[in-house]
């Protein structure tokens, strides 16, 4: 059973096409590269799966049944976490506020309960352990480096146990050693069951971590083949339009 | 850094001891315990009320005496109150201008209501009720609809002062029906030497320090302020929660509105008018930051009292009545400046 299948999505905006016809099968604990240049789709795609866009048309099915994400809530109440380029974070709060940001853990004393910043903290802690990133859960988001920041956006995801992690060029921006420690994340999801989309512009991460590379150029899926029998050179080709469809 | 927890040496053997050093990473933090008061707005604030309050112990004789003291908290709990609210509504990066008229418009429907000979438990329950009322539609155009909160809350500034007009026929109240007694006393009488109105102040901040820093919706607000597009992405019901805090901001005056009828004894239509300057001065002395996400309980009180501690000052050093307003502006604008260089040293 597929956990995630997008059938014939189309997107429109007015005359301009964003997405056509386009398909995808993601299975559990597999990890699809989302590749593609500028402008070719990827955004739209992953907008449309994190509920911030209905489809024009087509079906999303999540585990065979038909779903309809009308708010980015929906896609997360299906077990679907997004980590976002802009990485949509708080900057006045701390880093632990900010893993728990809109499911706070808390202490009942009768009637009031209160926020439990000790387990907060302690649990973040952990997180950001688990990530090997130090990231203090104590620290204002403000002070924080873009690795940093990072981490503080995957640890959220992994509050909950989502089916399917959505990662929006989660290495874009940040240093040689983090992308090693979030490629190394990447890789305990797929172990533990968790399926990946990784959005990214650098070959040799998809290369690293995925399964699986699926090519848009221009709204449509040119390419998607197993990384085993593919090389980043045949990417490359696919992605800007050299090598027509593969 | 101010801690100074030596590091694991271990730290080298890389991933022998990784747990010792995620221990020793979670429990640091950039600034703790006093130095992040240092770093606070209301803390130099509170440091120039001081200041002033030495100064003016040698300035005049009258300022240091227990009916002079008296005065000034009494003076600045009824603007406390109001910022308290407001303060809720600045963190979310917006602004009610509304509250002035709000208290007048809440005067007289409490007035009218005691007036027609209703118990205090009626007229506070109408007072709150028209507070609720006008926060509500301020809360629903600002968050629904998305309209400037500065255009919403100047409009309500305007409608609630006719409202007020309208309603109390252009007339005065000061008989406020069985229960005028216990209601004058409220507003205006004191326990153990303190006003009931600084009372319910105390409280109130002590209050809104726990909701702020303990009660989701505090948190949710702060969040708010600090990026609402991240808040929404993480499920915060970003309209409701904004509703709510200009509703809040309401029932603060609305409160306020209670106790400064029962103090002056009258009700006029005109009341509260050019107050929400006053408020929002207090509120942004006290540390709030008009760009939202920023917010101090302690920093309503504080504003309020540096405030009210100018007029009293200028009063009894002399200078002429007509200078307070050219002060009051100063502070705010010299307060506005502080954070600005305390946010440029933070970097």
């Amino acid at each position: 059973m597929s956990l995630l299948e997008l059938d014939n999505i189309t997107k429109s905006f007015g005359a301009i096409h964003a997405l056509s016809k386009v398909s995808l099968t993601i299975q559990p604990g597999e990890a699809v590269g989302l590749m593609g240049d500028n402008g070719a789709g990827k955004s739209t795609l992953m907008k449309i799966i994190a509920g911030n866009f209905m489809p024009s048309s087509g079906e999303i099915r999540i585990e065979n049944k038909p779903v309809a994400f009308h708010k980015p809530i929906d896609a997360r109440n299906a077990g679907i976490e997004i980590v976002y380029q802009d990485l949509a974070l708080c900057d006045n709060l701390t880093a632990g506020a900010n893993v728990f940001l809109g499911r706070e853990l808390k202490r009942k004393f009768g009637p009031i309960s209160m926020l439990d910043y000790p387990a907060m903290y302690k649990r973040a802690g952990e997180l950001f352990a688990e990530l090997k990133s130090e990231t203090r859960p104590r620290d204002l988001v403000r002070q924080m480096s873009g690795g940093q920041r990072q981490a503080v956006a995957i640890a959220r995801t992994r509050l909950s146990d989502p089916k399917l992690v959505l990662m929006d060029e989660p290495t874009a921006a940040i240093s040689v050693r983090q992308v090693a420690e979030v490629l190394a994340l990447i890789k305990r999801l797929k172990e533990t069951g968790h399926a990946v989309v990784l959005v990214s512009h650098r070959m040799p991460d998809v290369f690293d971590v995925c399964d699986r590379v699926a090519v848009l150029r221009r709204g449509t899926k040119v390419a998607d083949k197993p990384i085993k029998e593919t090389s980043p050179e045949e990417v490359t080709g696919l992605i800007i339009g050299a090598i027509e469809a593969a | 850094m101010t801690d100074t927890t030596p590091k694991p040496n271990n730290a080298a053997q890389a991933g022998t001891d990784h747990a010792a050093i995620d221990e020793d990473i979670t429990l640091r933090q950039e600034v703790s315990g006093f130095g992040a008061i240092l770093r606070t707005q209301p803390f130099w604030v509170f440091v120039a009320i001081l200041f002033i309050g030495l100064v003016m112990s040698f300035v005049s004789d009258a300022f240091m005496t227990e009916r002079n003291m008296f005065n000034i908290t009494r003076n600045m709990a009824f603007f406390g109150i109001m910022a308290l609210g407001m303060s809720a509504v600045i963190c979310t990066a917006g602004i009610d201008l509304s509250v002035g008229s709000l208290l007048g418009l809440c005067a007289i429907t409490l007035g009218l209501t005691m007036q027609a000979g209703f118990g205090i438990g009626a007229g506070f329950v109408v007072c709150m009720l028209t507070a609720a009322v006008v926060g509500l539609i301020n809360g629903i155009l600002i968050a629904y609809l998305k309209m400037a909160p500065f255009v919403v809350t100047l409009g309500m500034l305007a409608m609630a002062r006719s409202i007020a007009m309208v309603i109390s026929n252009n007339k005065m109240i000061y008989e406020f029906g069985p229960d005028m007694d216990l209601f004058e006393w409220i507003g205006g009488e004191s326990v153990l030497g303190i006003p009931n109105v600084v009372w319910v102040l105390a409280i109130l901040t002590g209050v809104f320090w726990w909701v702020w820093k303990f009660s989701t919706w505090g948190r949710w607000v702060v969040a708010i302020g600090g990026n609402a597009q991240a808040a929404k992405l993480a499920g915060i019901p970003v309209e409701r929660m904004i509703v709510s805090v200009y509703v809040v901001c309401s029932l603060c005056t609305g409160l306020a509105a209670f106790m400064f009828i029962g103090y002056t004894g009258s009700a006029t239509n005109g009341m509260g008018a050019t107050y929400e300057l006053n408020v929002i001065a207090a509120t942004v002395i006290g540390g709030a930051n008009l760009m939202g996400g920023v917010v101090y309980a302690f920093g309503a009180s504080i504003g309020a009292a540096l405030v009210e501690l100018i007029r009293n000052s200028l009063l009894l050093a002399g200078i002429p009545a007509l200078w307070q307003q050219f002060f009051v502006g100063l502070f705010l604008i010299l307060a506005v400046l502080l954070e600005q260089i305390r946010n440029r040293g933070g970097k």
